[in-house]
């Protein structure tokens, strides 16, 4: 059963669920149980919590690096809760955060952000390209799109396999311009490839807007040239943009080919804690975005049905804020990861060149060199 | 022993790889109907069919990526460029991606792949078809690059490569795709990687070198033996990694060397021979290395002025008089 409608024309409007009074339409509702909806938003509410701390660790020079999601959680929840366990994630800079909806531990998560011996990456993968082999999850490229082809080409392993699972790669709009974008659409739709590519239409390009970015009427419409069923859905609607994603994995599943889904949404703060973007865009936009805040939109529902007051959200707030610190407090103290361990994962077993090294760095007292 | 050529012994390594696991396949442009730019996959859509030999949209990027995502999930893609130069629209994919998933996912993933295609120049085909791009490659850890000259390590080479969980980069040379030889018919025989052969014996000079030039190499020898000469022919055939020991040790024989290769002199792999020998063997070293290489400058398509560009038998018997004092 497919609710979305592939509109042939150009976009007109976004697909919703919730409306501004909190209602859901009811011809969209997917119609979760309380127990999913209390899932979904706590996990909403978890990463808004934890990519505030996220930053403040940053800036009070205890992390590297961080470039949060606030203001755009409802699409990164929204894909971990309707895939299925055993699909691949291939995520842009602001979905992280699908392998916690999909079971990956939150000290492990927060180990990758200190890069510490905690780490399952051994401290050599950036912030915010977070990856777990357990979840399915494939650190992206900072390069901008090239997990995008790759995801496809996970699909098409899939196929081959004859599975029923599929491959989910992720954009933002500003990656929309690159050549690995419309790679992804050319070998995707070409192939059929059981895939969704799913970009999340924030607005800002660092500090280019969309509209000076592309000429492009919608992010959406590219992928229709290249025959890839493609939709426009209100990125700050967990619900809407749950049905599309559910929708268009069924539709993958049961060899309909790839999907394209433009979640239009809007980045809260910075690109990343190097950048700072009141330079560039006006507080009356962002305080304009603000009143459409994606957790907002789900609270106003949650509490309209009568499943969350304020006592339940203070208290829940509580809860999510001391596990973040729980798991902080536990995982920041770990060492460095070994220096020995610089030489391991460069090649399946190391080359005599990396043995040579390794064993030079050995004799290097451990005073004079980091660890 | 069967004698066959270049491209009948790639075609052999791929089909019995494909035979023989069936995660295994090719993809590229022109590689399945047309039989390959070259022909070396000829008949292998016929044999295989179209999941397994897949003729690509032309976006080198985009198969590279292709490529790389279906290798993160356990199949073992042979990726087809038409030539090496095509291959810098996907070296991104190659670079950024193929070499260091390995490492950036603290092991959790890897990608075992082969990139393969003819590399450096062919017969006027101006700048653009010339590049010898395996110099750009080399430079990067979590790759490897290896260069067969013949048609037994053409086989035995990418057998090794398929079976090889990093990924390898297979420089081919159009040149060599006629070049007959003897092959092993053990379908066992493969040729391991960081292991220079001897390609002629010699005790005065050595010329080093790897892919197409090891023939130049040795002609040169052969002219050099009617001079009084005894020039050893080293043909590296993998270069990263490299052998070292071979350096050491044919230099220990001959104390004169000349680096010969296609590509420009400035950086690259011959570079990187030169710093080797001057570090680990320089008492052994009766005279300074010398490199013959591309002039440094885009290749023409001229004939005769392709021909002063790339390393010829002539250059390299100067550069041997200016190693032996000769001059």
């Amino acid at each position: 059963m497919l609710r979305v409608p592939i509109p042939e024309g150009p976009d007109a409007g976004l697909f919703r669920v919730l409306r501004d009074d909190g209602s859901a339409d009811p011809a969209n509702d997917p119609f979760l149980s309380p127990e999913q909806l209390g899932a979904m938003h706590r996990q909403m509410r978890r990463l808004r919590v934890l990519e505030a701390r996220m930053v403040v660790l940053q800036r009070q020079g205890r992390v590297g690096f961080y470039g949060s999601c606030t203001g755009q959680e409802a699409t990164p929840i929204a894909v971990g809760l309707a895939l299925s366990p055993d699909d691949w994630v291939f995520p842009a800079l602001r979905e992280s955060a699908i392998m916690l909806v999909r079971g990956f531990a939150l000290t492990s998560y927060i180990a990758q952000v200190f890069g510490n011996s905690r780490d399952l990456l051994k401290g050599r993968q950036m912030p915010s390209h977070m990856s777990g082999r357990s979840v399915n999850q494939v650190s992206w490229s900072s390069c901008i799109g090239p997990q995008i082809p790759q995801a496809v080409g996970c699909a098409m392993a899939m196929q081959r396999a004859g599975k029923r699972e599929i491959a989910v790669g992720f954009s933002g709009d500003g990656a929309t311009s690159q050549p690995d974008f419309h790679n992804a659409m050319t070998f995707a739709a070409r192939f059929a490839a059981p895939c969704l590519i799913i970009c999340q239409n924030n607005h800002w390009s660092i500090s280019v807007p969309t509209a000076k970015q592309t000429a492009s009427a919608t992010i959406a419409v590219k992928g229709r040239a290249y025959g890839v069923p493609s939709v426009r859905v209100d990125g700050n609607d967990v619900l809407a943009v749950y049905v599309a994603v559910r929708d268009a994995a069924a539709r993958a599943r049961d060899g309909g080919g790839p999907s394209f889904i433009e979640c239009v949404t809007y980045r809260m703060g910075a690109h990343s804690t190097s950048d700072d973007p009141t330079r560039y865009r006006s507080n009356e936009e962002v305080e304009s975005w603000a009143r459409k805040d994606p957790l907002d939109r789900l609270e106003r529902y949650l509490r309209r049905a009568g499943l969350l007051d304020d006592a339940a959200l203070a208290a829940l707030d509580d809860e999510l804020k001391a596990e973040v610190e729980r798991a902080i407090d536990e995982v920041e103290p770990a060492p460095p990861p070994s220096r020995e361990q610089l030489f391991e994962d460069v090649y399946a077993s190391p080359t005599w060149p990396l043995l040579e090294q390794r064993a030079a760095l050995s004799q290097v007292p451990k005073a004079e060199s980091p660890h | 022993m069967t004698k066959m050529r270049v491209r009948e012994a790639l075609r052999a390594a791929m089909i019995e790889e494909m035979d023989r696991d069936p995660s295994v396949f090719l993809l590229g442009e022109e590689v399945g109907h047309y039989q390959g730019a070259y022909k070396v996959t000829e008949g292998m859509l016929a044999k295989f069919g179209a999941t397994r030999v897949i003729d690509t949209p032309i976006a080198e990027s985009g198969f590279a990526g292709l490529a790389i995502g279906a290798a993160m999930v356990g199949l073992r893609p042979i990726v087809e460029f038409m030539t090496w130069n095509f291959s810098s629209v996907a070296f991104d994919q190659i670079v950024n991606s193929a070499a260091k998933i390995r490492q950036m996912s603290g092991g959790q993933l890897h990608v075992p792949i082969v990139f393969r295609a003819p590399n450096g120049s062919a017969r006027q085909v101006g700048s653009q078809h010339s590049h010898a791009m395996e110099h750009f490659y080399a430079h990067v850890p979590g790759l490897k690059c290896v260069a067969p000259a013949t048609p037994a390590d053409a086989y035995g080479m990418l057998k090794t490569a398929i079976r090889d969980d990093d990924p390898v980069l297979f420089f081919e040379s159009e040149t060599l795709y006629s070049l007959s030889g003897e092959v092993p018919d053990d379908p066992a025989f493969t040729v391991p990687f960081g292991q220079a052969r001897v390609a002629r014996e010699g005790a005065d000079v050595s010329l080093i070198s790897y892919s197409r030039v090891v023939h130049t190499c040795l002609e040169a020898a052969d002219a050099l033996a009617k001079q009084g000469i005894d020039a050893e022919v080293i043909d590296l055939r993998s270069l990263r990694p490299l052998d070292e020991a071979a350096l050491v040790a044919t230099v220990s024989r001959t104390h004169r060397a000349v680096v010969v290769h296609e590509g420009w002199p400035y950086g690259g792999v011959g570079a990187e021979i030169v710093d080797r020998v001057q570090r680990l063997a320089f008492d052994q070293l009766d005279a300074p290395v010398e490199r013959v290489c591309f002039l440094d400058v885009p290749m023409p398509y001229n004939a005769a002025l392709e021909r002063l560009v790339i390393p010829q038998v002539d250059r390299v018997l100067e550069a041997v008089k200016t190693v032996t004092y000769a001059r």
